[in-house]
């Protein structure tokens, strides 16, 4: 289908159901039980899995293709979010010029940043990457204040021209796809869940399967495996007639475009942009989501993002006082020890436990969790062989008997 | 005039005269030895012809057009494939896209933006890449990750992906160096049968005395970056200049 091998299809099919579905499967637990606050299933959260899919999706090109450890990748995220928003400012509250903008900025920003860095290899290609992002950032920050607006950050107002749109009366715009706003949403009562249905959501889980459907294409295409020769030796590429240079930089504009788009789509969910989206933290950040669900694979990175965005969201929540609640079952001294021992992992210490997750994926799972998925799928395709081989056995059996 | 001209190359690396003045002249369709002891600057030269290094002065023809100040992929789109002292492949990579990739490049050129390609579609290109595995007798080991190979294999797959190329020029650094005898000998077979089946000119750099007299028809002895002689094997044998700077070592 659509061009791929049937594996991939299948892959795509089930991207595709649970990014559709992801309200009702994010959200597990009826609202009000106990455990409701687990739930991830709600617009704000769900984009953000999406959208920082995106981002990973498009650094696995790069980094898990290529090898080249990209640390400034944060720096095209930041340009998406401010073409976009000066979009608009300028044009029209509707997001596609807005997120085309984004793509083509941070691609034109990616030509030039890779066309220095890519110039070094290994660890002073990330040098010179996680300079570049400085740089941005702390351009961003002050001396560009005019397209900025620095510190506060930039944002619609009232009185920019948007030239499309024409005067808004009354309030602030909003971001919309012709006419259908981002923030709108559906709820669906049934017995005592809850699930909403947001548009904003379905414009970035919509964007994030064409960028994921790509992403297999390149992954499958010529170009893929020239990108996976570069990482495995370059020297043996120059001694084919290959240049790797236009290779790199051709995948380092395509991953800068991908976090251009999530940029924009950052920007078009909530139409501000501040400088700190640009900081190393950030590009950081999308170098774990990418090796913790696994660099190279096709779906790691997404299941990666999801991941470090739901313990981001969904541990930081919990505080002291649902540690108690959980435990009041114990007696008080012990609720007390076990309240204390916890305590660091959760609420602000969650970094703590991700830092830990991250450190135990590394050491026994180099393949991130895909790998984790594979061997648990082996262990009982292994099995099932092994009934298989029983079964021949007893037919062959069965007619040499005959 | 031969397909390959080196004339006057100097190369200094500070006060270490590397190459002084070489001139070689490699037939069409020959098999040309370079030999000579240790730092006589044999890698120095091969580097210079593959453009890894620029001479200091000097001039390398190929086919009638300069290589110099050329890089290495541009110098192998010209026709001259390089197998190297240890195989260099893509070890991650299964071995039938090992040969595929040369194929590609072969077809589309030093760089193309075949991102919305499929390579299974590619039919025409996996058909060249299996019959050139067929050829070395690897087809059975298509779809195993080339970094598993056994080290004799790993030097066939790299001959596999140099003459899937069609070279005009075939450079080989010292094929046998660290072999066994079995080995060696396999990779001479494997050489001669290679010579046998196409036109294609070979140049060798080689330390195994035994390895340059079975294949070359001529050989230049080099030392200390000057070439002393440059005949066919058997007056090479007998010749007192190349006893004096090499045979001297080791008797043959």
């Amino acid at each position: 289908m659509l061009g791929l091998e049937r594996k991939d299809t299948y892959l795509m099919l089930a991207v595709a159901f649970i990014t559709l579905f992801a309200p009702i499967i994010l959200n597990p637990f009826p609202a009000g039980s106990a455990l409701a606050q687990f739930n991830a299933g709600y617009p704000d959260l769900m984009q953000r899995f999406v959208i920082f899919g995106i981002f990973a999706i498009g650094f696995n090109i790069l980094f898990g293709l290529t090898g080249y450890l990209s640390f400034g990748h944060a720096a095209f995220l930041g340009i998406g979010s401010y073409s976009a928003v000066w979009m608009f400012k300028l044009l029209s509250m509707n997001v596609i010029p807005a997120i085309l903008l984004s793509i083509v900025m941070a691609g034109l920003f990616a030509l030039v940043i890779g066309f220095v860095s890519l110039r070094r290899s290994g660890i002073y290609f990330s040098i010179l990457t996680l300079a570049f992002a400085q740089m941005s950032y702390n351009l961003a920050y002050s001396v560009l204040t005019p397209v900025t607006n620095g510190e506060t950050g930039l944002q619609i107002s009232l009185n920019d021209p948007r030239i499309l749109d024409g005067p808004s009366n009354g309030g602030l715009p909003v971001t919309s796809l012709f006419g259908a706003e981002m923030r709108d949403s559906t709820t669906l009562f049934v017995g005592p869940w809850s699930w909403d249905f947001s548009v904003g959501y379905y414009v970035c889980a919509a964007l994030m399967l064409l960028a994921f459907y790509l992403s297999v294409r390149i992954f499958r295409s010529p170009f893929g495996m020239m990108l996976r020769a570069v990482k495995s030796n370059q020297q043996r590429m120059n001694y084919t007639g290959l240049n790797t240079r236009p290779y790199t930089l051709a995948a380092f504009v395509i991953s800068g475009m991908y976090a251009g788009l999530a940029g924009g789509l950052l920007a078009a969910m909530d139409p501000l942009a501040g400088a700190d989206r640009m900081q190393w933290t950030a590009s950081g950040e999308v170098v774990l989501m990418t090796i913790l669900g696994g660099a190279g694979t096709l779906i790691g990175p997404v299941l990666g993002a999801g991941f470090i965005k739901y313990f981001e969201n969904i541990f930081s929540k919990i505080n002291d006082g649902i540690l108690h609640q959980w435990f009041a079952f114990m007696p008080d001294g012990l609720e007390n020890v076990m309240v204390t021992l916890i305590h660091p992992f959760i609420g602000k210490g969650w970094h703590l436990t991700l830092g830990i997750m991250f450190m135990l994926v590394v050491i026994f799972l180099p393949g991130g969790l895909v790998e984790g998925a594979q061997r648990t799928g082996r262990l009982f395709r292994r099995r099932d062989r092994n009934a298989g081989h029983v079964e021949s056995d007893a037919a062959r059996q069965r007619a040499a008997a005959e | 005039m031969g397909i390959l001209e080196v004339k006057g190359v100097n190369k200094r690396f500070g006060g270490l005269q590397a190459l002084g003045d070489v001139n070689l002249s490699v037939k069409e369709n020959s098999v040309h030895a370079i030999i000579g002891p240790n730092g006589a600057g044999k890698s120095t030269l091969l580097n210079c012809l593959v453009g890894k290094l620029i001479p200091d002065s000097g001039s390398v023809m190929f086919d009638g057009k300069s290589v110099l100040g050329r890089k290495p992929h541009e110098i192998n789109q010209m026709g001259i494939s390089r197998v190297f002292q240890t195989p260099e492949i893509f070890g991650d990579l299964s071995v039938l896209e090992n040969v595929m990739i040369p194929c590609f490049a072969r077809r589309d050129g030093a760089f193309r933006l075949h991102a919305y390609e499929t390579v299974r579609k590619e039919t025409d290109i996996r058909e060249q890449a299996e019959a050139m595995l067929e050829d070395v007798d690897m087809l059975d080991k298509r779809h195993m990750t080339a970094s598993s190979l056994s080290r004799g294999d790993k030097r066939r797959l790299e001959m596999a992906m140099c003459l899937v190329q069609a070279p005009k020029l075939l450079l080989l650094d010292e094929p046998t160096a660290g072999m066994a005898r079995a080995d060696t000998n396999n990779t001479i077979d494997l050489l001669k049968e290679i010579k046998a089946k196409r036109d294609i000119t070979m140049c060798i750099i080689e330390h195994d005395m035994h390895v340059v007299f079975s294949l070359a028809e001529r050989i230049t002895v080099l030392a200390q970056g000057t070439p002393l002689v440059e005949e066919t094997p058997e007056n090479i044998k007998g010749h007192p200049k190349v006893r004096e700077a090499y045979l001297g070592e080791a008797q043959v």
